[in-house]
């Protein structure tokens, strides 16, 4: 507990927090992205073709007409679906390596600072007060929730001095569960739970053509992500160091909180949360790529969006013809990926 | 500092400094005050506005009083003994997955046995196994992290493992609440939002029993409690058993837990909200002094909060909810008072 | 008597930071701990304190296994500073010097204990400060406070046993870098306090020490330490030399001898 060994103050992170610059070998990008490029494409296939519905190659093949009952299920359900997972795995994971650097935590993210339940806070708040009844309505008021939430977020973290790194996703985890419990409350009393949990748990299934199209709000943030790669970078190393290379820190943590904030609410409205999803993926590829933003995001987003495709292809084989949530086989298999890499994380620090 | 003034043994018989003295005095009338406080919303609660079958009602409203006592005593003790071994002022054993295992416990048995065996089946049986599932969940969680570091294992990691868990729990319930049938699932509805309207008349003194005995075990180690607070270096140097102490209080945690959630339904933040205003009021950590006040302050929230809320508001179910939101923002102002350089590390 | 046998150790998951350690700490006596950063001073004062379990080797306690003893059988002739003196816990001064009588009490305190408390927080003078919260203190204070309850914690430690004549053997008072936060004044009266404990009541006292001007004017004995291996030890004035020191040190360190008290210079 008193270990002083795995005290740091947030000015130092410890092992566990910092970004990792400095990787004892050369790292390469390279492998990594050309795997997760496989598997995206391989996910992807096995996406299309797996289904209730039976689709093959074979019957796209056999197409004679736009009006084929095959491609009808492609651009109307199949196709949107694909699109809806590539685009949130990829922008959720991208999101949380963003996180990781403007906390200067690896554990933090939206799914341990609060982000979704803010979100879904301001999804409740805005069918139930504001009686907002368009989806853009509301996803608008879900950014403003994020966003507040997760600025909160970050200004708490300016004034604690925290005695351990892991202290603070742990804070971002109460706070979730509180803002989360008022949500629950206020969708209990308004008879919305049911509502409510297609905003919890994600859920790809209900995803067809005209109600996925949100999502590509997404691929702007994801745009910028990559424009401003260096300055996040740098923010990472510190206030000091920011202000030494001439970067507006402040600025950089502004705009990098509206892209996480962006991407989280889009994703919470039309898919739903996928839990650990942004915790673990930009944690496992920064073990092999290392933290910078300019090489691991590219590599982020394509391992994301592989590993939501593979849980949402696992999840429709598993017990098929039905389904299981995306959301929930992530939940599953993202965990137990999460426990290893924080005990293989915390070994490292107190070594 | 240079010489060691001797004494004749009887004029330092040291009597209490005044300073001392003045400190115990405040928090017996800290106790006293709250103890009428409480006894003066019980009477209310069980008194006011009773009308009809006079034996009928006070048999009911005095089962719903012992359901909020036991409950209350429950998360009290259970939460400063959980921020005691994790050495932190801002987690309650809620958070660690203890609820959401208790919620996949129930779905499973709902969606394997049909709601009408888990309905059936002997309160008392049920809950013994939810004790055992908890109690088991608690000694993995510790070996996990503890044990293989001889009982050095860092307590955040095994209380993150244990976050970590419980959403995996969350998502497991999902999966298991698919294969439900429509008719168990509003049955299961009923057993996972049980509440303090009527606590079932088999399982009360059995959950009362148990949280007397682990209140008891709990009061009985308040000394080693004390030193365990102090971190495991200054623990091992005093000669206690670091790890054994460490492994028992998780236990007695996952006892007290789950016997509150069986009873009454989860109440995560009640606990945080309790053990802190404690130690406020107290100004100490010693246990044999937070352990039962935290008890008082908590139960006097939940009877305040069934005062207000059912009464004169007439919101029967928003009790959780409302102390999700005090406890939330009592959160945030721990944060941000913690924050003042002066206090550095006195609370986290 | 503390002694260290053929001890190995590494921290969790580290490499190997002690290599074939054999050291007897005497009673009656200051020892003192030097050498550079990473030599693991710290680290073998925590094998000795039972707080590191050794990799190889064992631990003695007046010929036993200190690993096999009873824990609150050590704590009450064993005492461990440490350099973090941080705790999760508000606790007055007082409260805290009581926990050190936590193992002959097991929490119910008698007058006779309360004395000893009221003694060990004089000894150090803090008597002032004795119902202020710990963290309402200084550093220098709070480590103070720490240092009292190591002392009230070893204090009436049973030293009837002492055979005939020789020194008495019942204090072990382990402290890492207790000087660390103090002003020189303070310093000066703990390393004082310290030698009349041992001294007068036999106790052994082990200090790791930075500054090796105070380990040659304050301790009977020296163990000098570099890389996890002891490279010397005996009496101050057999260690506290310019050879051992300029070597210990990788710099030119000289020491002079000023009518019987040594002092210890280093080249810039």
């Amino acid at each position: 507990m008193s270990d002083a060994t795995t005290r740091s103050s947030p000015a130092a992170p410890s092992g566990a927090a910092g970004p990792r610059h400095a990787p004892g070998r050369a790292l390469t990008s390279r492998p990594a992205a050309a795997l997760g490029a496989v598997l995206v494409v391989l996910g992807a296939l096995a996406s299309l073709f797996v289904g209730a519905a039976s689709l093959t190659p074979a019957d796209l093949l056999a197409v004679r007409s736009l009006d084929d009952r095959a491609v009808e299920l492609l651009l109307v359900s199949r196709g949107p679906r694909l699109l809806a997972l590539l685009l949130a795995g990829s922008a959720m994971s991208v999101a949380g390596l963003l996180m990781m650097h403007l906390t200067r935590n690896r554990f933090v993210s939206p799914a341990t600072a609060g982000t979704v339940e803010w979100a879904q806070l301001g999804l409740v708040v805005a069918t139930v007060f504001l009686g907002a009844s368009s989806v853009v309505g509301r996803m608008l008021v879900a950014v403003v929730a994020a966003l507040l939430g997760t600025w909160l977020f970050l200004r708490l973290l300016r004034r604690l001095v925290l005695a351990d790194a892991l202290l603070v996703p742990l804070v971002g985890l109460m706070l979730g569960a509180v803002v989360s419990g008022v949500a629950t409350g206020i969708a209990y009393q308004a008879d919305l739970l049911q509502v409510m949990s297609a905003w919890t748990a994600g859920d790809a299934s209900g995803i067809i053509a005209g109600r996925f199209e949100l999502l590509w709000l997404v691929v702007g943030a994801l745009v910028v992500a990559w424009w401003q790669a260096d300055r996040f970078t740098i923010a990472g190393l510190g206030e000091g160091a920011s202000v030494s290379l001439g970067v507006d820190h402040g600025a950089v943590v502004r705009l990098g909180l509206v892209v996480v904030a962006v991407v989280t609410a889009v994703v919470v409205v039309v898919v739903g949360a996928i839990p650990f999803l942004s915790l673990v993926v930009p944690n496992v590829v920064t073990l092999v790529v290392g933290d910078d933003i300019r090489r691991a995001l590219p590599v982020t987003a394509v391992v994301g969006a592989a590993f939501v495709l593979l849980c949402d292809v696992v999840g429709r084989l598993l017990i098929h013809p039905y389904e299981i949530p995306v959301g929930t086989v992530a939940g599953v298999a993202g965990g137990a990926i999460f426990v290893v890499v924080l005990l293989r994380l915390r070994r490292g620090a107190t070594a | 500092m240079t010489t060691t003034p001797v004494r004749p043994e009887a004029e330092v018989a040291l009597a209490p400094s005044a300073a001392e003295r003045r400190a115990t005095a405040r928090r017996w009338r800290v106790v006293l005050v709250l103890s009428v406080l409480l006894l003066a919303g019980a009477a209310v609660l069980t008194l006011a506005g009773i009308r009809g079958d006079l034996a009928f009602v006070l048999e009911l409203r005095g089962r719903r009083l012992a359901a909020l006592v036991v409950a209350g005593v429950a998360v009290g003790v259970s939460t400063v003994l959980f921020q005691t071994v994790t050495a932190n002022r801002i987690l309650t054993p809620g958070i660690m997955g203890f609820d959401n295992l208790y919620v996949l416990v129930q779905t499973v048995a709902v969606a394997y046995l049909g709601a009408t065996a888990v309905v059936t089946a002997d309160v008392r049986v049920r809950f013994a196994v939810e004790v055992v599932v908890l109690m088991g969940f608690a000694l993995l969680l510790h070996a996990l992290v503890m044990r293989r570091a001889a009982g050095r294992g860092d307590v955040l990691v095994l209380v993150l493992v244990g976050v970590v868990l419980g959403s995996m729990f969350t998502s497991a319930t999902l999966l298991a609440s698919r294969v439900i049938d429509p008719n168990d699932a509003l049955t299961l509805q009923d057993l996972l939002f049980a509440s303090f309207g009527s606590p079932d008349r088999q399982l009360l003194p059995v959950a009362a029993a148990v949280v007397a005995a682990g209140t008891v075990l709990a009061l009985r180690r308040a000394a080693v409690l004390d030193v365990i607070a102090l971190g495991r270096e200054p623990a091992v140097g005093l000669g206690v058993d670091h790890a054994r102490e460490m492994r028992r209080a998780f236990l007695l945690v996952a006892v007290l837990v789950a016997v509150s959630t069986a009873l009454v339904g989860p109440l995560t933040f009640l606990g945080l909200l309790a053990a802190n205003v404690a130690r406020e009021l107290l100004a100490t950590h010693r246990h044999r002094w937070t352990l039962p006040t935290a008890c008082l302050v908590a139960v006097l929230a939940l009877v305040l909060a069934q005062l207000v809320l059912e009464r004169l508001l007439g919101w029967g179910t928003a009790v959780a909810v409302v102390i999700d939101v005090v406890g939330g923002l009592y959160l945030l102002l721990l944060l941000v008072r913690q924050g003042r350089p002066t206090s550095r590390g006195t609370l986290l | 008597m503390i002694s260290a046998r053929g001890v190995c150790a590494a921290h969790e998951g580290g490499a190997r930071v002690l290599h074939d350690v054999d050291v007897d700490v005497r009673p009656g006596a200051v020892t003192a701990l030097i050498g550079p950063n990473g030599a693991g001073k710290s680290t073998l004062l925590a094998v000795m304190a039972r707080l590191l379990e050794p990799q190889e080797g064992v631990v003695l306690l007046d010929g036993q296994d200190v690993r096999a003893q009873k824990g609150e059988h050590v704590a009450r002739r064993m005492a461990v500073l440490r350099q973090d003196t941080h705790l999760a816990v508000r606790l007055s001064v007082r409260e805290l010097v009581m926990l050190g009588r936590f193992p002959h009490t097991g929490g119910r305190p008698t007058p006779h204990d309360r004395r000893l408390a009221q003694e060990a927080i004089e000894e150090v003078a803090l008597a002032e400060l004795a119902d202020r919260r710990l963290d309402q203190l200084s550093g220098g204070q709070r480590q103070r406070a720490h240092l009292a309850m190591a002392l009230c914690q070893v204090a009436g430690a049973d030293v009837s046993a002492a055979p005939d004549g020789g020194p008495r053997d019942g204090e072990h008072l382990l402290l890492d870098e207790p000087l660390a936060a103090l002003d020189v004044k303070h310093s000066v009266a703990i390393m004082r306090l310290l030698r009349r404990r041992a001294a007068e009541r036999g106790a052994s006292v082990v200090v790791v020490v930075h500054d090796i001007g105070f380990a040659a004017a304050h301790a009977d004995h020296v163990v000098a330490m570099r890389e996890g291996r002891v490279v010397a030890d005996g009496p101050t004035a057999d260690v506290m030399t310019a050879a051992v020191l300029s070597d210990l040190y990788d710099t030119e360190v000289e020491v002079h001898d000023l009518g019987g008290r040594r002092l210890v210079a280093y080249h810039g």
